[in-house]
């Protein structure tokens, strides 16, 4: 009697255990996001996936993407791989895949229709590498902003600028009131950014194509790019006052009104956000820098590492769908101040700047981001280039182009 | 006494525990040391991206690598910061070793002040040197609230002399042990050449840099592995101190190397200028092991 009453209490906890949500297992995520804004967008997903039964283990590496991804990928490549990694919509893992390090989800992409919800298409195409789905893209991330602080330009007398001529004109009063006009933190990709910026708003998004994408040295060392130098040299200067190192105490500078403006990407809404600060009317986007308004598909997307744990390899598909569910979607994108990759989501909540984001995106007005069109390799020495540039102000837009060229024409 | 030589053990046998005990460290020194020099310089040839892969390219990487700007600037600058430290080094710590060896009192006090930054990291020191050197809350802002307002001085925002910021933090780190080495080998002097020298009636600064000098040259040959193998491998500091910045005007070589494998996901560029820091050691030990070990056969 009693043999049997222990038996049936066995049998009750093993059927408990399968009962409830799998066994808790531990998955670890790495990413790169560690400001405010960023922290907060990435704490909705640990919410979510915690919800599922699962326990999300925060690896957040601080620095920037150039200082994370080295780890990631040694971590992979030695052996020691995560349970899911961030990296930019693109071509960074690209080795990884074809060397067979990351996992197949394809199974997972069929049974949820990833085809059907996930727009643009593109991202999901830059997931496929024959024929098969190996990432998920959880955000849009458009470099095409820049941002203006209204209280700059009340201090300094002069109205906000619409375009970016109308900045690079209003520098002067700027600086007479003892601000920064232009906020640019000192690492390379930034300077980098800002100018890939300046040609799409100033040389058009055919140009931008046109070099970043079929490299066409012919173009890079043209008259339309030298007009983009040359706007390039005025961000220039009315950046040289602006010593930070890291683009959120640039955007720092720009909330407390000690700049007048920065480029950057929409990523640094969040910062906004997180300073309690509103759009149109503490700050002002221009996407597109006011001339050109595209959205660039640029963004973050999750790879899963291949493991031999099953219970893991599980709980990476329950992470994969979470992330796109249009709940997280949103929870996610409006902290992060990136726009969802699903278009069948409700983005009421969404402020004035991200609405001109979601609007451009709806009209099609889309380019691919460098990360999507470069490698690594070549991207790192177009870095190289402008931080040079940007801290040499010897060096003259002729040279810098020349070099530019030179990259562009051994890129691949 | 005869049956002892008539027994004694081949010369391979002789100290087996000796050798036994150093096989892991032969092994060491085999595989890991030569075998991933040779293996790192095999894969330079290759155009490997992300994952090494055997495509010989020839010299291609070694091309691009010497018309790479950010690479000369990073070999120019390892250039003067390594003539600098290797003279400044010694200079200042030798006299500071000779200072503190005139019997002065509390000089432990002063050996432990001297010493202690060594006790640092490059990071922590490359952060400490970075506030001191920020013309917004270090020495310029200091010099400016007392009066002299356009005082100027931020070596870490101007290109031209940003190595030098770097220098300065090097030595305040890296003085105090050449001082502790140097100070060991005045201690190993026998007092009775310096009463020798007093009786003749030879100058104090005659005797140090004519005999004392000359007899701790053992000492002298260690502190400069020492602060040579500093100065190749210096990275931390400059990352913690710059990153390189402003612009590429701080760089070095062992971030072109750590950057171009691990970030730009260029494993044979990475290579190709790790071999070329291997070259300029060698280039510079061989003379030098030739003269040392050459000369006493």
């Amino acid at each position: 009697m009693r043999y049997q009453f222990i038996t049936a209490a066995l049998a009750a906890t093993a059927a408990l255990q399968f009962a409830g949500p799998a066994a808790a297992t531990d998955l670890e995520v790495t990413h790169w996001w560690t400001s405010g804004g960023e922290a907060a967008a990435v704490a909705e997903f640990a919410k979510a996936f915690d919800a599922t039964g699962n326990h999300w283990v925060d690896g957040a590496i601080a620095g920037s993407g150039d200082t994370a991804r080295p780890i990631m990928i040694s971590r992979i490549t030695g052996g020691d791989p995560m349970g899911a990694t961030q990296f930019n919509h693109g071509r960074q893992a690209e080795e990884l895949v074809k060397a067979g390090l990351m996992r197949d989800l394809t199974d997972l992409a069929t049974k949820e229709h990833w085809k059907d919800v996930i727009r643009p298409a593109s991202l999901l195409n830059e997931c496929t590498v024959d024929g098969k789905v190996y990432c998920i893209p959880v955000n849009i991330h458009s470099w095409q902003w820049l941002w203006l602080s209204n209280k700059a330009f009340a201090d300094a007398g002069v109205p906000v600028p619409k375009n970016w001529d109308e900045f690079v004109a209003a520098a002067p009063a700027l600086e007479k009131a003892g601000k920064i006009p232009l906020a640019v933190g000192q690492q390379a990709w930034q300077t980098s950014g800002a100018f890939q910026v300046l040609m799409v708003a100033i040389g058009g998004p055919d140009i931008f194509k046109k070099v970043y994408g079929d490299k066409d040295a012919a173009v890079a060392g043209g008259p339309e790019v030298a007009k983009v130098f040359k706007a390039a040299d005025d961000a220039r200067k009315m950046q040289a006052k602006s010593k930070v190192q890291d683009w959120n105490q640039a955007t720092n500078l720009v909330i407390t009104g000690q700049a007048g403006g920065q480029i950057m990407g929409d990523w640094a809404q969040g910062e906004f956000q997180v300073a309690g600060q509103t759009a149109g009317k503490d700050y002002t986007c221009l996407p597109g820098l006011g001339v050109n308004a595209v959205i660039q598909t640029g963004g973050d997307s999750f790879y899963f590492p291949l493991l031999k744990d099953a219970d893991k390899s599980k709980a990476q598909e329950v992470l994969a769908s979470t992330m796109l569910s249009p709940a997280t979607q949103v929870a996610f994108n409006l902290k992060k101040g990136s726009l969802p990759v699903r278009g069948d989501v409700d983005l009421n909540a969404a402020n004035d700047c991200m609405k001109k984001g979601l609007d451009i995106l709806a009209k099609g007005n889309t380019i691919p981001d460098t990360n999507q069109l470069m490698t690594e390799d070549s991207l790192t020495q177009v870095n190289d280039l402008f931080a040079e540039f940007f801290a040499t102000p010897t060096m003259t837009p002729e040279d810098a182009q020349k070099r530019f060229a030179d990259i562009v024409s051994k890129a691949d | 006494m005869t049956e002892q030589t008539a027994r004694r053990p081949s010369r391979l046998f002789r100290n087996l525990n000796a050798k036994i005990a150093s096989i892991p460290m032969i092994l060491n020194a085999l595989v890991i040391f030569l075998g991933g020099t040779i293996w790192t310089i095999v894969y330079s040839f290759t155009d490997s991206r992300l994952l090494p892969r055997l495509n010989f390219v020839g010299l291609d990487q070694y091309r691009r690598l010497w018309v790479t700007p950010r690479w000369l600037v990073a070999v120019e600058n390892l250039a003067i910061y390594g003539a600098c430290m290797l003279v400044f080094s010694l200079i200042i710590g030798f006299l500071l070793a000779a200072l503190l060896d005139q019997k002065i009192r509390f000089e432990d006090t002063f050996r432990t002040i001297f010493l202690y930054p060594f006790a640092l990291s490059f990071i922590v020191t490359g952060l400490v040197w970075q506030w001191i050197l920020n013309p917004n809350f270090g020495v310029q802002h200091v010099v400016r609230s007392l009066g002299w307002t356009d005082f100027a001085f931020d070596p870490l925002y101007d290109s031209s002399i940003v190595i030098y910021g770097i220098l300065i933090a090097a030595l305040w780190q890296g003085t105090g042990l050449v001082m502790c080495l140097m100070l060991a080998g005045l201690r190993g002097i026998d007092e009775d050449i310096w009463k020798a020298a007093r009786v003749d009636g030879i100058p104090t600064w005659k005797t140090y840099l004519f005999i004392i000098i000359p007899m701790m040259r053992p000492v002298l040959i260690t502190t400069l592995v020492i602060i040579a193998a500093g100065i190749v491998k210096v990275y931390d500091l400059v990352v913690a101190q710059t990153s390189g910045g402003p612009g590429i005007s701080s760089e070095v070589p062992a971030k072109y190397v750590y950057e171009y494998m691990f970030h730009a996901q260029n494993l044979g560029q990475g290579f190709a200028a790790s071999t070329m820091m291997l070259l300029t050691v060698i280039i510079v030990i061989v003379p030098w092991a030739y003269l040392e070990f050459g000369r006493r056969k």
